[in-house]
């Protein structure tokens, strides 16, 4: 494989899916690259200087330029190293997987962040809510555009798989942390068995970490939120927030 | 029904970014008006189940939603003419993140000048000078964000230009004041026909802001 004429670094949290998503596409491209740990909270120079809109990881760092916002630095990377293309080359595929992208993070992921926040009727209706949307996921990949294929993309990962792979390990998590029933096999057989799947991929699994260190990570932040007065920290927001 | 099809409802900033490059790339198509403010069609619920909103761009009975998605698609089903994304993979990526932050930030923040009143309103201002001083840092002496060509920014950026009068008459204040480069950015796109086209008159937009105050019950 064509290693980058300049350096890659990315900058990102262990913790943070969107980091992961990230490392991912680096991995299946093949690509070596130097990893920067960030505080979650206390964004270091480095990154208020690439990263000066959000100041938020992950952030890419390639020729001199600096790169955010996940779903964009997934593109940026499939563009640049065009080996093993993570995006359909069809315009219409192109948009039904960018439509699904965009379903996870502006759907999906704060729904079960919420799960994660909240207590009470508050997290029932989230609880809710994130069914909701694996329902229609579970459609798509049963009856739709998704239909008969192993990965989102096809035979093999693609950005879509990325995109959503890097962050349903949050639900068996919070399953466990929070004690709610997130990702049934029995109400989500296809979306269970695609999740299972793609957990086993070898590049999967170099780069989630072990459940151990997440459920410890959630049980952590939760009792911090738990211990605080009934507003959360905005840093605690932005914590369970991105960890969906 | 037509090879393409666009559900759109008049006003709406969403539909014109796609009627707008619909018009850059000569395409012909045929637009369905949705009363969104009423019952949505059985085509449109068809089409957007998830999100059952416009607009929606149906192109050989096949629907694509959600506004820049829309937009990237007409790119790259129609790439023989006008190119609204570069080819470059860098810039395509400063692209596509200053179109997400036109949705994120400058979107989110600027419906929350009409939505909001008293401090909750005047700190929304605020919050939308630093997004306008964003833009108009980013835009720089460029004849539009994309260059020297219309581009992808540009179209998801345009549609607000009318939502200007609204915004200053609602929240109280001048974004020639605040962003000057902008303003002028603003009007060499109104001389582009396809944005002449599509775009809503500011004081059309303005009563259709009434309207919505009405509806989320705001006064």
């Amino acid at each position: 494989m064509d290693q980058p004429a300049f350096s890659v670094k990315l900058l990102g949290s262990w913790a943070d899916s969107h980091t992961h998503r990230v490392q991912l596409a680096l991995k299946l491209k093949g690509l070596e690259f130097e990893y920067q740990e960030e505080d979650f909270i206390n964004p270091s120079p480095a990154l208020l200087l690439h990263n000066p809109v959000y100041k938020k990881v992950p952030a890419l760092l390639h020729g001199g330029r600096s790169i955010v916002e996940s779903v964009v630095i997934l593109q940026y990377i499939d563009e640049t190293w065009t080996d093993n293309p993570i995006m359909p080359a069809d315009p219409f595929e192109r948009a039904v997987t960018r439509f699904w992208c965009h379903f996870t993070d502006d759907k999906l992921a704060p729904a079960v962040g919420l799960v994660f926040s909240s207590s009470g009727e508050g997290q029932k209706a989230a609880v809710d809510q994130v069914h909701e949307n694996l329902k229609l996921l579970e459609r798509e990949l049963k009856d739709g555009a998704f239909k008969g294929r192993r990965f989102f993309g096809g035979d093999k990962i693609g950005l879509l798989d990325i995109v959503l792979g890097c962050g349903s390990y949050w639900l068996a998590v919070f399953e466990e942390v929070m004690e709610v029933k997130l990702i049934d096999p029995e109400s989500f057989p296809v979306f269970h068995a695609w999740l299972r799947d793609f957990e086993e991929q070898q590049e999967v699994k170099e780069t989630i970490p072990a459940i151990d260190r997440l459920l410890e990570y959630a049980r952590g932040i939760r009792q911090m939120m738990l211990s605080l007065s009934n507003s959360s920290s905005s840093s605690i927001n932005n914590a369970a927030a991105s960890s969906g | 029904m037509k090879a393409v099809v666009l559900l759109d409802f008049w006003a709406s900033p969403f539909g014109q970014r796609c009627r707008i490059a619909l018009a850059e790339k000569g395409v012909e198509y045929e637009y369905r008006e949705e009363n969104i403010l009423g019952a949505k069609s059985p085509l449109l619920l068809k089409s957007n189940p998830v999100y059952k909103k416009v607009p929606v761009l149906i192109h050989d009975g096949k629907p694509v939603c959600e506004s820049l998605i829309i937009v990237q698609y007409i790119d790259e089903a129609w790439p023989d003419h006008a190119p609204l994304l570069p080819a470059d993979p860098y810039a395509r990526a400063q692209a596509c993140f200053w179109a997400d932050f036109v949705d994120m930030k400058f979107n989110e923040c600027g419906s929350r000048l009409w939505k909001l009143k008293g401090e909750a309103q005047a700190a929304a201002k605020e919050e939308f000078i630093g997004i306008l001083k964003l833009l108009e840092g980013e835009l720089g002496d460029k004849k539009y964000f994309g260059g020297d060509a219309f581009g992808f920014v540009d179209v998801a950026l345009a549609p607000f230009v009318s939502w200007f009068y609204s915004y200053e008459t609602c929240a109280g204040f001048s974004i020639e004041e605040a962003a000057p480069k902008v303003v002028a950015w603003g009007k060499r796109c109104m001389e582009r026909e396809s944005v002449a086209n599509a775009l809503s008159h500011p004081d059309k937009i303005y009563e259709m802001v009434g309207v919505l105050k009405k509806k989320f019950g705001v006064e």
